[in-house]
């Protein structure tokens, strides 16, 4: 259950079409001849979105590699928001240069991780295409990066968090909310 | 201003006259009387007790060539106070007060920007090298009043018995401070133990203090020369001191407020406050030397005042000269160890152990309050609750070890010569 | 948890906890060197100052190359480069680099405590690359790194430390860290070079290599140094390399799959025969490799605090 004080966004059922919806878009940008195509989530939640996705396309015919890539290591404010948490680790197919690199993260603000996984995508090599799909965009960019494939678009409180709860991280519980 | 006093209806405690009772102490110009004088000031010591004037026989003035770390007039208002009515001048000052120049010059101006009364020390060898001996015949006329290398320690052991010899012709004591070189050396910094180990520190070991002071007794048994062993750190050095007075051997020893206080452990942070030499060590040498002062083997209470300048110990550890200051810390951090939190002995053998017996060993003429003897006197009120504030010091030196430190007992007012020169603010 | 210390002094303050964050770190930053971009932007634009006051070269160059990958500004300043010999103190040195704006100061010092001097003063972010005999905190991590990568554990396993323990800050850096990490620490040496003291931090102590070579999972070697030598501490290379030396003959008693470790330089028919250091149980190279990922994990970490505090 979300903390009371929490606004519900989008319920479970509305998360589940969201990643449908998703995966449709997706499949359909790729198309026919989309060469080697891979999911890199953003932790924590991009993570499991990605692998969620990686079904979805499959379901559509396409398959898909899935990892993660933690941008810590790349952001642009070391020392500025709070301390720092243990790296979580980046998984990106060897010779990224043949692979379409497909960033996920649940939810886009900013633009600042995005620009962040770009850049740490990029120290891998040179692949043939990034793109960046993401559940839910809430607006408030900083960054011009805006993303390729979104199945919400999403307006909150300012100064509200949104929050993308996945069961699988978040004690069960599904949903976009508003804390 | 005047110099005669009255002072009235305190606890009178005159080791060397046998007196511990109520009663009143009466100046007259400077000198003990026996009567009340009249148009004399009046002071009330009424819940205080009134001793002979402190004597420090461990001080460093730092003058001549030191004066950025401390001066006379600085190092004796420092004295004052502490409760200190004099003090015994090191002679490891720059140049060192080896010759009767030096100690005439040193004299001379104890006299004029002195707070309380100086006495001297001379060098037991040029340049306290631990080679030739000094000029000691000249320097006991100038009026030394014992010998010490202090800062040193002479290690060819025929040199230290030729002084021996030599200055049982003037009657002067030797003070050592108990060094051996070959054990523990310039680089030794910390007593050698598991802190030395774990902080990567040179140890200074226990041994190195003790083998000296074995030496020492035998010299002084040899000779008959008293020799008093300085700042005692270590457990043996106190058996080795029993054991010889068993035998009447003129050896005596004192002890300064850290090593009763202070564990090798205190050194973890590396603060240069807790850098001396001797190094403190561990609870087992503290437990020695309270032992050795419930006992009486340990007849001297002393400071080993050394103050540096702020910015020499503020450095790295390596760097930093060794000491703390200690004449406006003494008074307290023994009456709260000796009477207080471990109550090892009375407040009669405490005043003792800071008049008499050092007045004693050097033969001043000082420690009582006996008719005709010099108007020196601290009144202590050894309940008295204070904390240390080294930026309130009088010393220039800020190394101390204790600043912060609740203590209880201080010395309330110092009176040299029949004149207050210090007194605490209330 | 989070990274909340803005400088490394020292192994002895580390919770294991804090250790294994750093190791963890330190994992990922290995990887960095197998990308083909081998930088990352962390520090781009921050400055670090490498300040050895003892020199070293090898350390050093580990030390720029962690924060060249890392984006981070280097400067090199030694003692006679620096003002230190011109009598300046090391306090008013410090300063000067600070007002410079440097963010980490990584200092290799003959004195004992050094660091933490430094570290109390300036805002600064301040690594040990070694203090005296104090510790050396990099080495003892990129020690145990290399032993986890390789054994995959720390707790449980027999590590012998070999050598001139008394004057060494690796090992006193590595017995903390194996320590508080589990490990069973033998110290290996001569008794003039292996003090007792290091019974109380939990360590066992034996004067014959041959009696525990074979239940050992790790061997430390430990340089031995000539000065100590001159000092009386041991009566010369050639006694100490028949008695401690891990020699072939040694090295064939060892468990399959012991590691053969050594801070470097080698001294090669001293400490080890060029057989043992060339050889299968050797790692040496390793603990090179390792060590810049782990002075990467290092700054990178100080500098997340040293910098939140100058903003």
């Amino acid at each position: 259950m979300p903390p009371s004080a929490d606004l519900t966004l989008v319920d479970a059922a509305g998360v589940a079409l969201a990643v449908g919806k998703l995966g449709d878009l997706l499949a359909e940008a790729l198309g026919g001849d989309h060469g080697a195509v891979f999911l890199a989530g953003i932790p924590t939640r991009g993570v499991i979105l990605a692998r969620r996705l990686k079904n979805e396309l499959a379901r559509h015919g396409i398959e898909a590699g899935c990892g993660a890539v933690d941008i810590a290591m790349y952001r642009d404010d070391l020392g500025l928001r709070g301390g720092v948490t243990p790296l979580r680790g980046t998984e990106l197919p060897m010779g990224i240069d043949k692979w379409t690199i497909v960033l996920v993260d649940d939810v886009q603000q900013t633009g600042r991780t995005a620009r962040a996984a770009i850049e740490a995508v990029l120290g891998f090599g040179r692949p043939r295409r990034i793109l960046l799909a993401v559940l839910a965009d809430r607006g408030g960019r900083e960054i011009p990066i805006r993303p390729d494939f979104t199945a919400l678009e999403l307006s909150a409180r300012p100064g509200a968090k949104v929050r993308v709860r996945f069961a699988e991280t978040d004690d069960g519980t599904e949903g976009v909310f508003e804390e | 201003m005047s110099r005669s006093l009255n002072i009235r209806g305190g606890r009178i405690i005159d080791p060397a006259a046998g007196r511990d009772e109520s009663g009143d102490i009466f100046i007259a110009d400077g000198i003990f009387v026996s009567s009340p004088v009249a148009g004399a000031q009046e002071i009330d010591a009424r819940g205080l007790v009134v001793c002979p004037g402190f004597i420090d026989m461990h001080v460093h003035l730092r003058e001549p060539g030191q004066g950025a770390k401390e001066t006379i007039e600085t190092g004796t208002k420092a004295a004052a106070a502490g409760g200190f009515t004099s003090v015994v001048a090191m002679p490891n000052t720059n140049p060192v007060a080896d010759h009767p120049g030096i100690i005439a010059w040193m004299e001379e101006r104890a006299a004029r920007f002195g707070a309380v009364n100086v006495f001297t020390t001379g060098a037991i060898t040029v340049g306290s090298q631990g080679d030739q001996l000094a000029p000691i015949g000249s320097m006991a006329q100038a009026g030394i009043v014992a010998v010490t290398d202090d800062g040193r320690c002479v290690q060819n052991h025929e040199v230290m018995r030729r002084a021996a010899e030599y200055c049982g012709l003037f009657g002067l004591p030797i003070l050592d401070h108990c060094q051996d070189a070959s054990m523990a050396g310039p680089e030794a910094m910390m007593h050698e133990g598991y802190w030395s180990t774990v902080l990567g520190l040179p140890g200074w070991p226990r041994m190195a203090e003790e083998i000296i002071v074995a030496r020492n007794v035998l010299l002084s048994e040899a000779t008959g020369t008293p020799i008093h062993c300085q700042h005692l750190s270590a457990a043996g050095s106190v058996r080795l001191l029993r054991e010889a007075q068993a035998r009447g051997v003129r050896l005596s020893g004192e002890v300064c407020p850290h090593h009763l206080t202070l564990t090798d452990e205190a050194l973890a942070g590396y603060d240069t406050n807790f850098k001396m030499n001797p190094p403190v060590r561990e609870q087992p040498d503290i437990e020695a030397l309270l032992g050795g002062i419930a006992d009486g083997t340990i007849g001297i209470l002393a400071t080993d005042h050394a103050p540096h300048a702020v910015y020499e110990k503020e450095v790295e550890f390596a760097a930093a000269p060794f000491g703390i200051v200690g004449l406006e810390t003494a008074v307290g951090v023994f009456c709260e160890v000796l009477l207080h939190r471990r109550q090892v002995i009375e407040l009669p053998r405490l005043v003792a152990m800071l008049t008499s017996n050092p007045a004693k060993l050097l033969k001043l003429d000082r420690g009582t309050l006996a008719p005709g003897a010099p108007g020196d006197v601290t009144l202590l009120d050894p309940q008295r609750e204070w904390t240390v504030d080294r930026e309130v010091f009088a010393s220039k030196g800020r190394n101390t070890p204790f600043h912060g430190w609740k203590l209880r007992g201080r010395a309330v007012r110092t009176i040299v010569g029949g004149r207050a020169v210090w007194e605490l603010a209330s | 948890m989070i990274w909340t210390r803005k400088d490394l002094l020292g192994i002895s303050a580390l919770s294991a906890e804090e250790i294994v964050f750093i190791l963890d770190t330190a994992a990922e930053f290995k990887d960095v060197g197998k990308r083909r971009l081998k930088k990352v932007p962390s520090l781009r634009g921050k400055t670090l100052i490498n300040f050895f006051v003892e020199a070293s070269t090898r350390t050093r160059t580990s030390f720029e190359l962690a924060a060249v990958r890392l984006s981070a500004d280097v400067v090199n300043i030694t003692a006679t480069t620096s003002s230190l010999a011109k009598g300046e103190s090391l306090k008013d040195t410090a300063k000067n680099l600070e007002a410079l704006a440097a963010d980490l100061i990584v200092l290799r010092h003959s004195a004992a405590g050094a660091p933490q001097f430094l570290a109390e003063r300036l805002e600064a972010g301040v690594i040990n690359a070694g203090d005296g005999s104090h510790e050396h905190p990099t080495q003892g991590l990129l020690d145990v790194f290399t032993v986890r990568e390789r054994l995959g554990r720390i707790e449980g396993l027999k590590v012998g430390i070999v050598g001139d323990i008394r004057f060494s800050r690796v090992a006193r850096s590595n017995i903390w860290a194996l320590t508080k990490l589990g490990a069973e620490v033998i110290l290996i040496g001569p008794p003039t070079l292996v003090p007792r003291e290091f019974e109380r931090a939990g360590a066992r102590i034996s004067h014959r290599l041959d009696d525990v070579l074979p239940e050992l999972d790790v061997v430390n070697l430990l340089r031995i140094q000539h000065e100590r030598q001159k000092a009386g501490y041991f009566p010369g290379t050639g006694e100490y390399a028949a008695l401690f030396g891990l020699n072939a003959a040694r090295a064939a008693r060892l468990k399959p799959g012991a590691l053969v470790m050594h801070p470097g330089p080698i001294h090669r028919g001293v400490e080890l025969d060029g057989s043992v250091a060339d050889g299968p149980h050797s790692v040496i190279l390793d603990q090179v490799t390792n060590g810049l990922a782990v002075r990467m994990a290092v700054l990178y970490l100080c500098a997340s605090v040293a910098l939140r505090e100058e903003a």
